[in-house]
């Protein structure tokens, strides 16, 4: 089967519109800064964590981050997204600052069922971890409300208690750009400086910036194994299963997380412009058509982050 | 995302609508947000087909659109909603951002957060039930919090037959209510969220309305008021040095522009203090700017050494913001646990927090009927209230109908660190509003 790249050139970025955006993202994480002592961003290498970055960039340059960035890796990440984290960081010239679920399940913080679990879940132990380890008050994270709808009801400043869990029932009003950044000792905020932004937004500023990204996003040629109406990516690490039809198909990744619960689509777009192209015609939601982890149920998202994921 | 969304570039001088949306529990909101975003074809088909497998389940042969928008499973059980949900559409015509907000009193805080940051208030109205006390509170609120436009959608026109008679007699109270608080540009428009009659497509039941249907409505409203033409504010929201040749070090000012304009060489004041200055430079990241526009995130640099921390104010010396430690304003009770008299409080006007407490309570309103109540001496939750409060340092500020940004603020427990109040500064005697204001005096 072969997707035609849709010929049509979106018109430019809206300016007034993203220059709003980014605006109000450039306002919360200065007012991150001035209110929290120790805080830290999120970085993961996806698109939306590295919007975050150039966003960082806008609100502090040329003085370096008031925070260090922070991956959690599940240890199944995608080798090049992998590689792009650590070349970005080093660009950048900020500290990075990676914590690994297998240090958690080595320390016995978290116990795999079976062998072959997906760590997806998981590391909101590790990150509530490093979160205790370097005493961080606040985690700066590239979560849109547009994503899916327990997202759809977060704060941007989003209050954790001691044990990282969020309330959802007793969130704390927020009115006006007045955000209540205050604390005691143990708890922390969770803050979403891309709250209003909506997927083509990030895409339209991505290439308005000119912005790098992992070669995931973009259309590339990739062995999957055919499961269903899902093509189930592999790696040397995990591989495919030995009764999978593998067949090699024009992928991209619209989003990038673990290797066990992230999906491609198929895709010709290969640019920036070409996938801006697709995503405004695309039919199925983000993580809808891309992420396993929320199939499973209709509170799957809601439920992992009362638990302390992003 | 919409596929309407490739067209929405050309038409970016009308802007971005955020509408809070907020109604009486069985009102039909769900519902109507549900026909928006469907009928706009916002909807995904992944999430077309969750609903349509909840519908095969339940052994319904139509989908259920108003599950689309509660978000949280216990929203989902009780079939209310207890927290905004923010959600984002688009059309040929405009870009749309909904903050859904629950209309029990008990979650009155959740539905003024949503209202707070909206240039227009969808608000719902049942065709044969009429205005109802929640409809009253949420019609005083959104104009109690400057909401530029008020639109009432007077849902399940089908139950009354799509009667004209039914309809004229809720529009009565609804523009009585609207006379008595002051609220000017309120539109009202007969709907069925359920049969989709007049949310995106013109109704064939209701020939005697003339109006347009409400997406038409929400595409035409005017921009939100545009805060250029307000006097120059400019919170600071951090101090950066950066260092320059020579080993010396410069001081810039980050913020943003919340209203008015800056640029090089205009004289500055520093509030609360009052110092004056003059700029020498306005830049960004990619460099110097010609003028620093209300809305961007800009840097400051002044040509004089002084003292200027976050929570100060730079500001037109001749168009300067009131300086007191103590104002009136109009609050609104969010805390389970009341207001008794006592507890320690801090004050976020702006980038400013301040120690502060409630001094004196001048009167409570009870939204339903606007009778006022003078002097008690507790609030419960979700009590409306005009107050005295007192500062424990000065403060440079503005009436919220003259300048939303410097003039609101809310109230933290000392305690607890809850948001327990927001606030609404008011205005002194014979004080202009700006255009746009509420004037919530009105009637009092």
């Amino acid at each position: 089967m072969t997707i035609p790249v849709l010929s049509a050139k979106p018109a430019p970025a809206p300016a007034r519109h993203l220059d709003n955006l980014e605006s109000e993202a450039i306002y919360i994480l200065r007012e991150t800064a001035a209110e929290f002592s120790n805080p830290a961003l999120l970085f993961s290498g996806g698109k939306d964590s590295t919007v975050l970055l150039r966003l960082a960039e806008k609100a502090f340059r040329p003085s370096k981050f008031p925070f260090p960035l922070l991956h959690v890796d599940t240890g199944e990440n995608f080798p090049e997204v992998i590689a792009f984290r650590d070349r970005i960081a080093k660009q950048l010239g900020e500290r990075l600052i990676v914590r690994t679920v297998q240090d958690s399940i080595d320390r016995g913080r978290v116990k795999l069922k079976t062998p072959n679990q997906s760590r997806n879940a998981l590391q909101s132990v590790t990150l509530l971890d490093a979160i205790a380890e370097f005493e961080f008050d606040a985690c700066i994270g590239g979560a849109r409300r547009d994503e899916e709808k327990a997202r759809a009801k977060e704060r941007i400043f989003s209050y954790r208690n001691s044990f990282g869990q969020w309330d959802p029932r007793h969130q704390r009003p927020e009115l006006w750009s007045l955000y209540n950044g205050r604390l005691d000792k143990g708890e922390h905020m969770r803050i979403f400086p891309l709250s209003n932004w909506t997927e083509i937004d990030i895409w339209r500023y991505i290439e308005r910036e000119e912005m790098e990204l992992p070669s995931l996003y973009y259309a590339h040629e990739r062995p999957l194994a055919v499961r269903g109406k899902n093509l189930v990516p592999f790696s040397d690490l995990f591989p495919a299963r030995e009764d999978d039809v593998i067949e090699t198909r024009v992928v991209r990744f619209r989003t990038v997380g673990d290797i066990t619960c992230t999906l491609p689509v198929e895709s010709n777009a290969a640019t920036v412009e070409q996938v801006i192209a697709e995503t405004m015609v695309a039919s199925l939601s983000e993580r809808g058509a891309t992420r396993l982890d929320d199939q499973t149920s209709d509170a799957s998202m809601e439920e992992r982050k009362r638990a302390g994921y992003f | 995302m919409a596929p309407l969304d490739q067209k929405m570039d050309t038409a970016d001088d009308i802007g971005l609508l955020r509408f809070s949306t907020a109604g009486s529990v069985d009102d039909g909101k769900s519902s109507l947000i549900g026909r928006l975003l469907y009928d706009s074809k916002a909807v995904s088909t992944d999430r077309i087909a969750a609903l349509e497998r909840i519908a095969r389940r339940k052994g319904e042969d139509v989908i259920d659109l108003s599950l689309l928008m509660d978000g949280l499973t216990v929203e989902r059980e009780q079939g209310i909603t207890i927290d905004v949900a923010y959600s984002y559409f688009a059309t040929a015509q405009r870009k749309f951002i909904i903050a859904d907000t629950p209309g029990h009193e008990q979650y009155t805080r959740n539905m003024v957060t949503g209202a707070s940051t909206a240039d227009a208030a969808v608000i719902l109205v049942d065709a044969a039930r009429g205005l109802s006390l929640q409809t009253r509170r949420h019609l005083y609120l959104s104009h109690l919090l400057g909401v530029p436009h008020l639109v009432v959608a007077v849902n399940k026109m089908d139950l009354v037959g799509f009667d004209k008679g039914a309809y004229d007699i809720v529009v009565a109270s609804i523009e009585a209510f609207a006379d008595a608080i002051g609220a000017k540009r309120t539109y009202i428009v007969p709907i069925s969220a359920k049969h989709g009659d007049n949310v995106v497509n013109a109704s064939t039941n209701m020939p005697w309305y003339e109006g347009q249907p409400l997406l038409a409505l929400l595409e035409a409203l005017p921009p939100a008021i545009v805060m250029h033409q307000a006097p120059f504010r400019f919170p600071v929201q951090l101090v950066r040095r950066v260092p320059v040749h020579g080993g010396e070090q410069i001081r810039q000012y980050l913020g943003r522009v919340e209203s008015g304009h800056i640029k090089a060489g205009d004289e500055i004041a520093v509030m609360p203090a009052g110092r004056v200055t003059r700029v020498r430079a306005v830049s960004d990241f990619h460099g110097p700017l010609e003028r620093g526009e209300s809305g961007r995130s800009i840097a400051i640099e002044v040509q004089d050494e002084l003292d200027i921390a976050r929570g100060d104010v730079l500001t037109p010396p001749l168009l300067p913001p009131r300086v007191d430690d103590e104002f009136t304003a109009t609050i609104c009770w969010f805390s389970d646990d009341g207001f008794n008299g006592q507890g320690r409080y801090l004050v976020k006007c702006g980038t400013r927090t301040v120690a502060g407490r409630v001094a004196e309570i001048i009167y409570r309103l009870d939204v339903a009927t606007l009778a006022t109540e003078p002097n008690p001496e507790t609030l419960r939750c979700n009590d409306i209230a005009r107050v005295r409060i007192a500062l424990a340092e000065s403060l440079a500020f503005d009436a919220y109908d003259a300048n939303r940004a410097t003039g609101a603020f809310i109230l933290i427990d000392a305690d607890t660190n809850a948001t327990v109040a927001a606030g609404m500064i008011a205005l002194r005697d014979g004080e202009a509003t700006a255009a746009g204001g509420s004037g919530f005096d009105v009637g009092l």
